[in-house]
């Protein structure tokens, strides 16, 4: 009974951590499902939109401007990786690593800015100090300063924002790019360029994550971002798993990311609940994503209706 | 309209799989020429195709489409002048995309795409009066998936997009190699009808010796990298699938029983 209690008491605090790692969760199905790329920047980029949104708020800049900034050099972190990849030829998961291991020492640096350190792990907001825009503290608080109203309104902008944005010609070229590479060429699309811009995109909303998680933890490190892809791509998948049936507008395929960081949440708080520690989530985490990942494929491997071919992927090319 | 000039292609230089795949391949067509391509395994056609659209550089030699050298362009580039259909019916559309958007794609090629609307009302029917044509039944399923559709249906669909925005030249890929008899009858139907329409300058290679000789105001035959044969006018309209196989082993200076079985 204590168990339920306390779990049922820490469901807001699931949800704010959901709707927050949700707009994460929509960066990597951005990369992910859209463009078809695997981009391991994330880790990286949530930690530098944590830290620039930290720093910035610290020097006395006003937060609104603090996550512009912050969503700024994510998509800077992106266009890094992107260069590295569609310029200097490294494949995109290798690109993501490097960008992401650099971010690190960056991050560090970052978070020193103006305070005499060279480096510094850690950043400290206090809402009481601070001009904060979400903080857990009021989470159960039944007035305007709730996290959970701003946060949804925050996912509801950036879905609406990236429906409009994939519905362009611009859009639609990057939705091309990723279903089909040969087909967009021929059809003149510059795929390097949309892939560039869609690793802009994606890690400025991973940032724009980072900057919301650092205010609303109260700071941000440089380990905040630790292990943030494969919490992404649970969302994405638990999402998809869950609603991919029913959803199947690009708006509410967004959103079904957000739902599954929500649910990726609750089902953490519930583990927490039931006597795990903290430290185990990350090999908790990797087991949601390996079992959400094989699902669907053994449900294609041993449940294949007989008779019904799979997909052909590709054709010979002739000579 | 295209103009080839001395092409090398060779993969894979310097080891032992090397292929020297173009030999000193010139080709000049006509605006409005429908040029047939045969040729037998690894003769060079998807190559010099593939060289065409930028898919591929070159080693050495120029590349010239309406007097404009595009060697260097990049293949998304060039594709402002240049519609494709491939052999392999998946390639040429995407297929988590619908009907209507994979259209709407192709009928903003080789234009800079802006933050205004992928598609709209006007194009919808204009799609829908087009799609109509083929006779596949595709006009009522604009927001199908093109995953869903079968192979021939998607090499229409392709056929319609490398079209809908008159290119200056259609490059064909055995586009029809890869769908049943009926199927590439319908879209073979479909290519003479909308190249005849719009007078497109087109390059199409087939594996067909007969569509290669009733199709098009001339024939090319291609071996070991380069063109051995070039039939057209009146002499063309005349050939033969034997006149063809003769002429070939003349040319090409082999009458292995393996050449004239890839060949018809």
């Amino acid at each position: 009974m204590d168990v339920l209690m306390s779990f049922l008491n820490s469901m807001p605090g699931a949800f704010g951590q959901g709707l927050a790692w949700g707009i994460m969760a929509i960066g990597v199905y951005i990369t992910y499902r859209v463009l078809d790329v695997a981009d391991l920047t994330v880790d990286g980029s949530l930690a530098t939109g944590g830290a620039v949104c930290a720093l910035c708020i610290g020097l006395g800049i006003h937060p609104v401007v603090s996550m512009l900034l912050a969503v700024l050099a994510g998509m800077l972190a992106g266009f890094v990786t992107g260069f590295f990849h569609t310029v200097c030829g490294i494949p995109a998961i290798l690109a993501g690593i490097l960008t992401q291991l650099a971010l690190y020492s960056i991050n560090l640096r970052v978070m020193a800015i103006g305070s005499g350190d060279k480096t510094k792990a850690t950043l400290a907001l206090s809402v009481g100090k601070h001009d904060l825009l979400v903080s857990s503290r009021y989470i159960r608080d039944l007035t305007v300063e709730n996290p959970l109203i701003l946060l949804a309104i925050l996912v509801a902008v950036v879905i609406g924002v990236l429906y409009w944005f994939f519905g362009t010609e611009l859009g639609s070229s990057l939705r091309a790019t990723g279903a089909n590479q040969a087909m967009a060429r021929a059809q003149g699309i510059n795929t390097s360029w949309n892939k560039v811009l869609g690793l802009v995109i994606s890690n400025g909303l991973v940032a724009l994550s980072g900057g919301l998680l650092a205010q609303y933890q109260g700071s941000a490190t440089v380990d905040m971002g630790r292990g943030a892809i494969v919490i992404g791509l649970a969302a994405v998948i638990i999402g998809e798993v869950l609603l991919g049936k029913v959803f199947h507008n690009f708006a509410l395929k967004l959103l079904a990311s957000v739902i599954g960081a929500i649910i990726y949440y609750i089902v953490i708080t519930l583990v927490l609940r039931l006597g795990l520690e903290s430290t185990d989530l990350k090999l908790l985490t990797a087991l949601v994503v390996a079992v959400f990942l094989t699902i669907p494929y053994w449900k294609e491997k041993y449940f294949r209706k007989k008779g019904k071919a799979l997909p052909e992927t590709a054709g010979k090319g002739g000579n | 309209m295209l103009e080839l000039k001395h092409i090398y292609k060779t993969f894979n230089a310097g080891t032992v799989n090397e292929k020297r795949a173009l030999n000193d391949l010139c080709l000049n067509m006509n605006e409005g020429d429908f040029v047939t391509v045969i040729g037998g395994n690894g003769a060079g056609k998807s190559t010099m195709l593939n060289i065409v659209s930028g898919a591929l550089p070159v080693d050495q030699g120029t590349i010239t489409i309406d007097g404009q050298n595009v060697t260097g362009l990049p293949e998304y580039r060039r594709a402002k002048f240049i519609g494709r259909v491939f052999q392999d019916p998946m390639m040429g559309t995407a297929a988590t995309m619908q009907i209507e958007e994979n259209l709407a794609l192709a009928a903003r090629r080789g234009k800079r795409r802006s933050l205004l609307p992928g598609i709209t009302r006007g194009e919808r029917e204009e799609y829908r009066e087009l799609l109509k044509m083929l006779d596949l039944g595709l006009e009522d399923r604009l927001t199908t998936k093109v995953g869903l559709l079968s192979g021939g249906q998607r090499q229409a669909l392709t056929l319609l997009m490398a079209t809908l925005r008159k290119p200056k030249l259609l490059l064909l890929d055995e586009h029809t190699a890869a769908l049943d008899p009926k199927t590439a009858a319908k879209v073979l139907d479909a290519t003479e009808k909308i190249v005849s329409q719009d007078r497109l300058t087109t390059l199409m290679i087939t594996h067909n010796m007969r569509d290669a000789i009733a199709h098009g105001n001339r024939l090319i035959m291609m071996y070991d990298g380069h063109i051995v044969l070039d039939i057209t006018g009146e002499e063309k309209k005349k050939l033969t699938v034997e006149d063809l196989l003769a002429r070939f082993s003349l040319a090409s200076g082999s009458d292995e029983a393996d050449d004239k079985l890839l060949l018809s």
